[in-house]
């Protein structure tokens, strides 16, 4: 219960915060280093959650391993 | 036997804070090769992901863990073995302006282990663009079985509730974010694994009985990252991780990775990883006699340990000559070393000594990951 009340805070405050307007201190034009291939969070999904099986069947703790990249909920 | 269970739930997360694009149409085939502590895992991985219209992405995934397993564990309890799992995996994602929704499912299945699992998540750009905030909601369903015991079967019900939030910060560094808070209820530990208690009419001194374990373990993981762009062409991440649940397991993960590409086709990576973490509350090598206590483990993944990983990759990015529909493909090699050093669990291979002054155990493990990548 007590993470799904903390869900909600956390949906509640994306969604209000969501309403103001900040002035992006990184212009779109300034990310060519960001954008570069080598700076993505996990630039081989399918390697990086075979490492993290690797880890979670032999480590007691499990979650939060990292961004893997992509969102396709296959890594 | 389950020695490698959870990896349905594992291939299937983290859904992560990626919106406004949908992931490059590309294919991935990997051989992957396990070897440490009498355990070797080998096997095929496959996963194609294909965008429509700039709006629609849907990604399938297939993989197998050949085992043949002589552990500490199975050679002290039990006779060696070989055994398959197969993965499936499908996921749908949806972009509407700045936001992406996905939706994914997977089976894993065993001799004697069904999982199936489904997620949920949605993220969103916001602040410019320099914010991504993804939350997402897992849930999974596994049936567990003991082979040679048509009785006996269980269930775990899981729920895994993640926000992970993608920072850019400077136009070289980017943050990252991430929690979990992670419930599973139902058959927990492995039917098969078994603890040692002191017995003095035995023949080692020591007898042994079956796990018991709580049929509740919630828990809660968040993470922290950062990477640098430096001031040449190169890529250095720092990773710190801490985990904790109601079993008293409180864990540490911190991680440093350096990337340098060579040229346009060239990329290598290096990475150290160090990982700590405390035994279970009902966590011992020898309990003092037979039914010491209601909950009872002697899994080493839930002892006092440590494990120190250097990892080392190469990628070489080119055109294929002979696939024109590539656009361009890459070949990865990744080799890991892993050290695992346990605190509290006894090498019962050696005999003659008193109960509990067995040497500790630690085992080296070897990780290759080979891939071609295609991108159409």
């Amino acid at each position: 219960m007590r993470a799904a009340r903390l869900f909600a805070a956390v949906i509640a405050l994306s969604a209000a915060t969501g309403c103001s307007r900040i002035e992006p201190w990184v212009k779109p034009y300034e990310r060519e280093a960001i954008a570069d291939p080598i700076m993505a969070w996990d630039r081989d999904p399918v390697a990086s959650s075979y490492m993290r099986h690797v880890y979670e069947s032999r480590e007691g703790a499990r979650g939060a391993a990292g961004s893997s990249g992509g969102g396709c909920g296959c890594n | 036997m389950q020695l490698i269970r959870r990896t349905a739930l594992l291939l299937l997360l983290p859904l992560t804070a990626t919106a406004g694009v949908l992931p490059e149409d590309r294919a991935d085939l990997m051989y992957h090769y396990y070897d440490g502590g009498g355990v070797t895992i080998d096997g095929p991985s496959l996963l194609v992901r294909k965008k429509f219209a700039e709006k629609y992405a849907v990604s399938a995934s297939y993989y197998v863990d050949m085992v043949s397993s002589a552990s500490i564990d199975v050679i002290t309890t039990a006779s060696e073995y070989s055994e398959e799992r197969t993965q499936y995996g499908v996921g749908f994602e949806y972009l509407r302006g700045k936001v992406t929704y996905a939706a994914a499912f997977s089976n894993s299945n065993e001799n004697d282990y069904n999982a199936d699992t489904a997620t949920v998540s949605v993220s969103q750009d916001m602040f410019g663009d320099l914010t991504t905030v993804a939350l997402s909601f897992t849930r999974g369903w596994d049936d567990v079985t003991r082979r040679g015991d048509p009785v006996f079967a269980d269930k775990i019900d899981r729920r895994i509730y993640g926000v992970d939030i993608s920072q850019i910060a400077t136009k070289r560094l980017v943050l990252g974010f991430s929690y979990e808070a992670i419930t599973e209820e139902g058959f927990l530990n492995n039917p098969y694994r078994q603890v040692r208690y002191v017995d003095p009419d035995a023949a080692l001194g020591y007898s042994y009985e079956f796990e018991r374990y709580p049929r509740t373990r919630p828990g809660n993981a968040f993470s922290l990252r950062a990477k640098w762009y430096l001031p040449y062409r190169a890529a250095l991440q720092g990773d710190y991780r801490f985990y904790n649940d109601t079993w008293e397991i409180t864990s540490s993960t911190a991680e440093v990775a350096y990337t340098h590409p060579v040229g346009e086709q060239w990329t290598f990576d290096v990475h150290y990883r160090f990982y700590d973490q405390d035994a279970a509350e009902f966590y011992s090598d020898l309990f003092p006699r037979e039914d010491f206590q209601n909950f009872l483990a002697r899994d080493k993944e839930l002892a006092t340990m440590q494990s120190h990983t250097l990892g080392f990759g190469v990628a070489y990015e080119f055109k294929p000559a002979r696939l024109d529909f590539l656009g361009k493909a890459a070949v990865n090699l990744k080799y890991d070393r892993i050290h695992f050093d346990y605190d509290d669990f006894r090498d019962l291979r050696t005999t003659g000594v008193a109960p509990g002054t067995e040497p500790l155990y630690k085992f080296d493990a070897n990780v290759i990951r080979l891939f071609f990548s295609g991108w159409f």
